[in-house]
This record gives C-alpha cells, structure tokens and sequence, in this order.
C-alpha cells in the first residue's frame, strides 16, 4: 500500500452534490436562503449549521484515526464540556465558562492520549474507559438533572450569528482553518502520516511518535469540547444523557466517508468535513422528504457499507472474480 | 503448574474481585448475603451474561462486534410482531429469528472475512442497520402477552425464601457452560484462540481461517438472538429501543473478566464473573438508594481502567524474565497476543 497522497475527493464531493441535488427535488425551496434578523435562514444553512457540531468532532477524529487510533469518548466528552458550560454560564463570565469546559476537554484528551501513547493501550479500549464513565462524570456535575441557563454571552455560540452567519458555521469554520494550518501548514502533517503508516519506522527517523499521539488526543478532546459547548448552547442547556450521544459514531462515520484510511497514514481534514456534511445533507433530506425518520439509520448503514466496500482492499480481486463466474472475462 | 496459575491469574483476579465486592456488600447491608440477591444478580443480567459470551469468542479471535445490542432490540420487536400481530407460534418465533441473526452474524463475518474489513466498522454499520430496521418494524412498546410467556416467567426453580432460579438465569448458565466447552474443548475453539494469536500464522497450519471467522460472527449473533429472546422474556414487551449500549457492557464484562483485547487469550468464565460484578455495582446501588445510577457508570469505568491496567502490569513482568535470560521457553499467551499487535 505504501503512502498515497489523499485522493482528490471527487467521489465525496459528488456524493454531497448528489444528495443536496436529491434534497431539492424532494423539497424546491431547498437552495432558498433569505435574510431575516440579520440571520440566514434556508435549508442550506440549517444543514451546516446542524452539521457543525459533528464537523468539530470529525476535526479531532480525524487526526486520530490517521495515527491508527480511535476516539470513542467524544460524545461523553461533549456532555461533560456541555454540563460544565451550562452550570457555570450564569454565574460567570464568558471566558471563564469557556475556558473551564475547554480546559475539561483538554483534561479529557490528555487522559486519553496518557492511556494510548504512555501505557501502551490500544485506543478502542483505552477511550472506552472515559466513554463509559464520562457521561457518569457529566452527570455527577449536572447531578443527573438537566441543567438550563438564561446567559446570552453562551447562548450566542449556538443561536447567534456572526455577519448573518450562524456562529457554529464561524466555530467550525475557525477550527477547520485552524486545523488546516496546525497540519498542512507544518511538517506536522507529514509525521502524523508517516507514524500513521509506520509507528516504529517513524520512531525510529526520530519523529516523536508518542508526544504526536498525545497531540492528536487532546486535540480531539479540545475539538469536543468545543462541539458539547455549542450544543449546550444552541438548546441553552445541558443534558448529561443525550449531550453527544452517538455521535462518536457519526464522527467516526464522516472521516469514513472522507476517504481517511482506518488502517492510518492517510487522511483529509476537509474531506472529514465534507463527511460529516454529507451525514447532516442525508438527515435533512430524510427530514424533509416526509419519510419517518426511522429510516434515517438503516441508509446510514447502507452508506457506511458502500463506503467500506469501495475502500476495501479486496473489491477489485471480487469484482474480477464475479467478472469471471458470469463469463465476462476469460480467468 | 505455576505457569498455569498464572495464565489463569486474570480470571482469578477477576473472581477475587467479585468475591471481595460481594463481601463489602454484605458486611454494609446484611441482607445482602442471601440467595434471593444472588439469584436476581443472574436474573437480571441473564441477557447480558449470554451476549458476554459471544463478544468472548470474537474479541478472543481479535475482533469486536458492536451490533449486539442493536440484534437483542431488533430480536425484541422482530418477536413481539410476529408473536401478537402476525400470529406466529413463539416457539416458531425463536427459531426463525435465531435463523435470521445467525444469517446476519454470517453476513458480517463474510464482509469481514472476504473484504478484508476491520471488524469494528463492519460491525457498527450491522449496529446501524438492526437499530435502523428495527425502528422501521415498529417505534412504539409492544406488549407480549403470549401463554407460553406468563407460563415461562412463572416457571423457576425455587429455594427458600424467596429465592428463584429462573428462566433467563437458567438459559444464561447453560451458554456459558456451553461457551465454556466449546472454547476450551473443541477444535472449533483452538481456532479461535489460534485466530487472535496471529491470523498469518493460523492460515498457514492449514486452518481454514474464512469458516473459523463467519461461524465466530455468527455465533455472537445468535447469541445477542437469544439474549434478545431473555430479553423479551424479561420484559414481556418488544421495544425498539430496548438494551441500547449493551453492546459496551458486554464488552466491559470481557474485559473486566481478564480477555485480552487484542485477542488470543481469554476466558468465559471470567466473562460471567465480570457480568457479575457490572451487577453487583447495581444491586449495590439500588440497596443504598440514596446512590444516583450515574456511579454505576464511573465504578465501570474505574474498573475497567484498573483492570487494563492491570492487564499492562502482568504483560510487561511476563516478558522481562524471558528477554533477560534469553530462555527459548514461550512466554504466556498473552505476551504473544499483546506481541503480535505490537511487535
């Protein structure tokens, strides 16, 4: 296999057009988008702004997965920096509030990233901890009620705009750059493939391995963190039972489907993105197409598949197989 | 004989825990030491303990299967329609949804097998799909009210004092005595700890690795089938979203009882004593009752962690010795499980 360079992403961004062409036919105002309150309205916005807190998510994800790991405690993650931000925004100041639920998601990441690079765990079972507990820690600070807040400083992170656009879009769009630049802008980018590819080979040209793997955790956690503060904000409140769940699985599903590797050593921050906006483009569309959403997960399923299929190392060697058994081709 | 003591160290860790908790318990409440609490420890967590069972064999083989809790919801509603609104008889109910999962749990292990897929993804898009279908047949509660039901949740074995052996407990005892033999007994089991330690290696002895994966897949599905069966005997109801995250209990209970997550080493035994004590975490909090079910989840948690840990101790002293004295004596399985991922 070796190191390939991202594939330009035509298929994903296809299939997002694909889909947001589907949404239209099923709904003809979809493209509409209007000003109103000095706020876009339209489905196209509510897509990306619904989109945003998995966008985030898949930010971290990404750079997890590029290293070989898996980060399954972000949805917990989220319920706790959300339980934080929520119980602390009416009795303190933006900057506090943020800085305390942030600084939970890097305390997060780090615990993370001690389990994995430190003691050698592998990531399933090492953020499996947290994603076990973390909703119990989430609950601990919200004691098990669902904790409300009238703030308005917190509460623009998820309802307010920013030159009409809503402020998740702005956050995700400043993590994304931001992201972009900490990775690609460096030679970060290239170690955290190369140690994707090939931990002990890397470690061995003097990348440090485990301090990368240690950045990629807390940055998750930070990526997290930032996407529970939004959602708390956006429903002005905390619920340590919800907050995030399942969307561990999402994140997961939007590096997927943004062509990075789970094998490590190959991987797309903005394709993540355009993942996760695929997810959030299917949803809509389920949505607004009047079928129940209960349908929602059974084309996620069928998606995730076809996205494996296409992925899989062996589909060439079965196709030609097939090719073959149906007398297409000559063995 | 010490070298099998100390590949048993785990399990017996595990049991020592389990016993240790269940002493503290009955020391703070004394009537927590009694065989109605033991018995309603099993009843409880029957389904549980069956599903443990599977996610045993294929976390032993270095797999993981995320879709067991969504197979138990999917098997709830799948019997609770055909039982009350297509009529079908329960006892043909069962076997035709033990079919269906085994068809799934083959399916996946094909995909798995053939596509070269890790295990874990193929698995949560199995997650999506039984969740997702589920939701499709139904996304309302629906009541069992079957004969053979009120007659199977009458039925226990009874001791004295209330307590009762009963159906669920009695099915879940029975797979891991059954999961016991097959694994430690049968060839059908040396494959599937030959498949953890290394999957080359395995193939190369001639084992026929692509049959030995989908029968592993395919017996966790059934099982999470009949877990679902229990489950429904439990309830008396279908509900789509019923045993939502078992899936990581299960896996915790695997862990917490000593299996390698790597795979190549494991037992079901301590699976069921981990099961036991993801129990007795919740017998104990339910006789506090002041104690929120939020502790349930960080007392899993911490066990867990302690247990991995754990687990990382007895791995690193096993293979000092033998790297210093440079003995060509194999080190314990589990050094060669954890060296194969990380060689």
């Amino acid at each position: 296999m070796g190191l390939r360079l991202p594939r330009v992403g035509t298929a994903q961004i296809g299939a997002l057009a694909l889909i947001l062409a589907a949404n239209w036919v099923v709904s003809p105002q979809f493209f509409d988008i209007r000003l109103q309150d000095g706020r876009l309205f339209g489905s196209l916005i509510d897509v990306l702004n619904r989109g945003a807190p998995v966008a985030l998510l898949s930010l971290g994800m990404v750079l997890v997965i590029a290293m070989r790991g898996i980060d399954l405690s972000v949805g917990a993650v989220m319920a706790i920096s959300g339980a934080i931000a929520a119980s602390l925004a009416d009795s303190h100041s933006l900057p506090v509030v943020l800085a305390a639920a942030l600084g939970a998601g890097l305390l997060c990441g780090l615990w993370n990233g001690f389990l994995v690079a430190v003691l050698g765990i592998q990531p399933i079972v090492a953020t499996l901890i947290l994603m076990v507990a973390g909703r119990g820690i989430a609950q601990l600070i919200t004691e098990g009620r669902i904790v409300t807040f009238t703030s308005p400083d917190l509460a623009f992170l998820g309802g307010g705009s920013v030159l009409g656009v809503p402020t998740p879009i702005v956050l995700a769009l400043a993590m994304l750059a931001l992201t972009l630049a900490v990775v690609r802008g460096t030679a970060l980018g290239l170690m955290i493939e190369a140690s994707g590819g090939n931990p002990r080979a890397s470690a061995l040209a003097g990348i440090g391995t485990k301090l990368i793997t240690l950045a990629v955790y807390v940055w998750s956690g930070l990526c997290a963190a930032l996407a529970g503060i939004v959602a708390a904000a956006d429903i002005l409140g905390a619920d340590a039972n919800n907050a995030g769940l399942w969307l561990e699985l999402d994140a997961i599903l939007a590096v997927v489907i943004g062509g990075t590797s789970l094998f490590g050593g190959r991987f797309s921050i903005i394709l993540a993105v355009v993942g996760a906006l695929i997810i959030q483009a299917m949803n809509t569309g389920i949505l607004l197409s009047g079928l129940p959403p209960e349908t929602n997960l059974v084309v996620k399923a069928v998606v995730v598949l076809a996205v494996l299929l296409a992925q899989s190392p062996r589909l060439g060697t079965h196709l030609a197989g097939l090719g073959v058994l149906l007398g297409l081709r000559k063995a | 004989m010490i070298r099998s003591l100390a590949r048993l160290m785990p399990v017996l860790a595990t049991t020592a825990v389990f016993l240790a908790g269940f002493l503290v318990c009955s020391l703070v409440y004394p009537n927590f030491a009694s065989m109605r609490v033991v018995m309603n420890l099993m009843t409880d967590n029957a389904f549980l303990g069956i599903v443990a069972v599977g996610m045993t064999f294929v976390i032993i083989s270095g797999g993981i299967d995320l879709s067991v809790g969504s197979v138990i919801g999917f098997t709830t509603v799948f019997l609770a329609l055909a039982i009350e609104r297509w009529g079908v008889p329960p006892l043909l109910a069962f076997v035709l949804i033990l079919v269906i999962c085994a068809g799934f749990g083959a399916c996946m292990g094909a995909v798995i097998q053939y596509f070269e897929l890790p295990a874990f993804i193929v698995t949560l898009a199995g997650m999506f799909l039984a969740r997702g279908v589920s939701f499709l047949l139904s996304t309302e509660s629906i009541p069992i009210n079957a004969e053979l039901y009120a007659h199977l949740s009458d039925h226990a074995i009874r001791f004295g004092s209330g307590a009762r052996l009963t159906v669920p407990a009695i099915i879940m005892l029975a797979v891991v005595i059954g999961g016991m033999v097959l694994l430690h007994l049968t060839r059908f089991g040396a494959n599937v700890y030959a498949l953890g330690g290394s999957r080359a290696a395995t193939a190369l002895m001639g084992i026929n690795v692509p049959r030995t994966t989908v029968l592993i897949y395919t017996l966790s599905s059934v099982l999470a089938g009949l877990s679902g069966i229990v489950f429904s005997l439990y309830t008396s109801s279908g509900y789509s979203l019923s045993a939502v995250g078992v899936e990581l209990d299960a896996i915790a209970a695997v862990v917490i009882g000593g299996t390698l997550l790597s795979g190549g080493y494991g037992f079901v035994f301590g699976s069921f004593v981990g099961v036991l004590i993801q129990g007795l975490i919740q017998t104990y909090i339910s006789f506090d009752g002041s104690l929120s079910s939020w502790w349930a989840k960080i007392a899993t948690g911490l066990l867990l962690f302690a247990f991995i840990a754990f687990q990382q101790i007895t791995l690193h002293l096993a293979r000092r010795p033998a790297r210093r004295s440079g003995r060509p004596s194999p080190p314990p399985p589990a050094a060669i499980a954890q060296g194969v991922v990380r060689p």
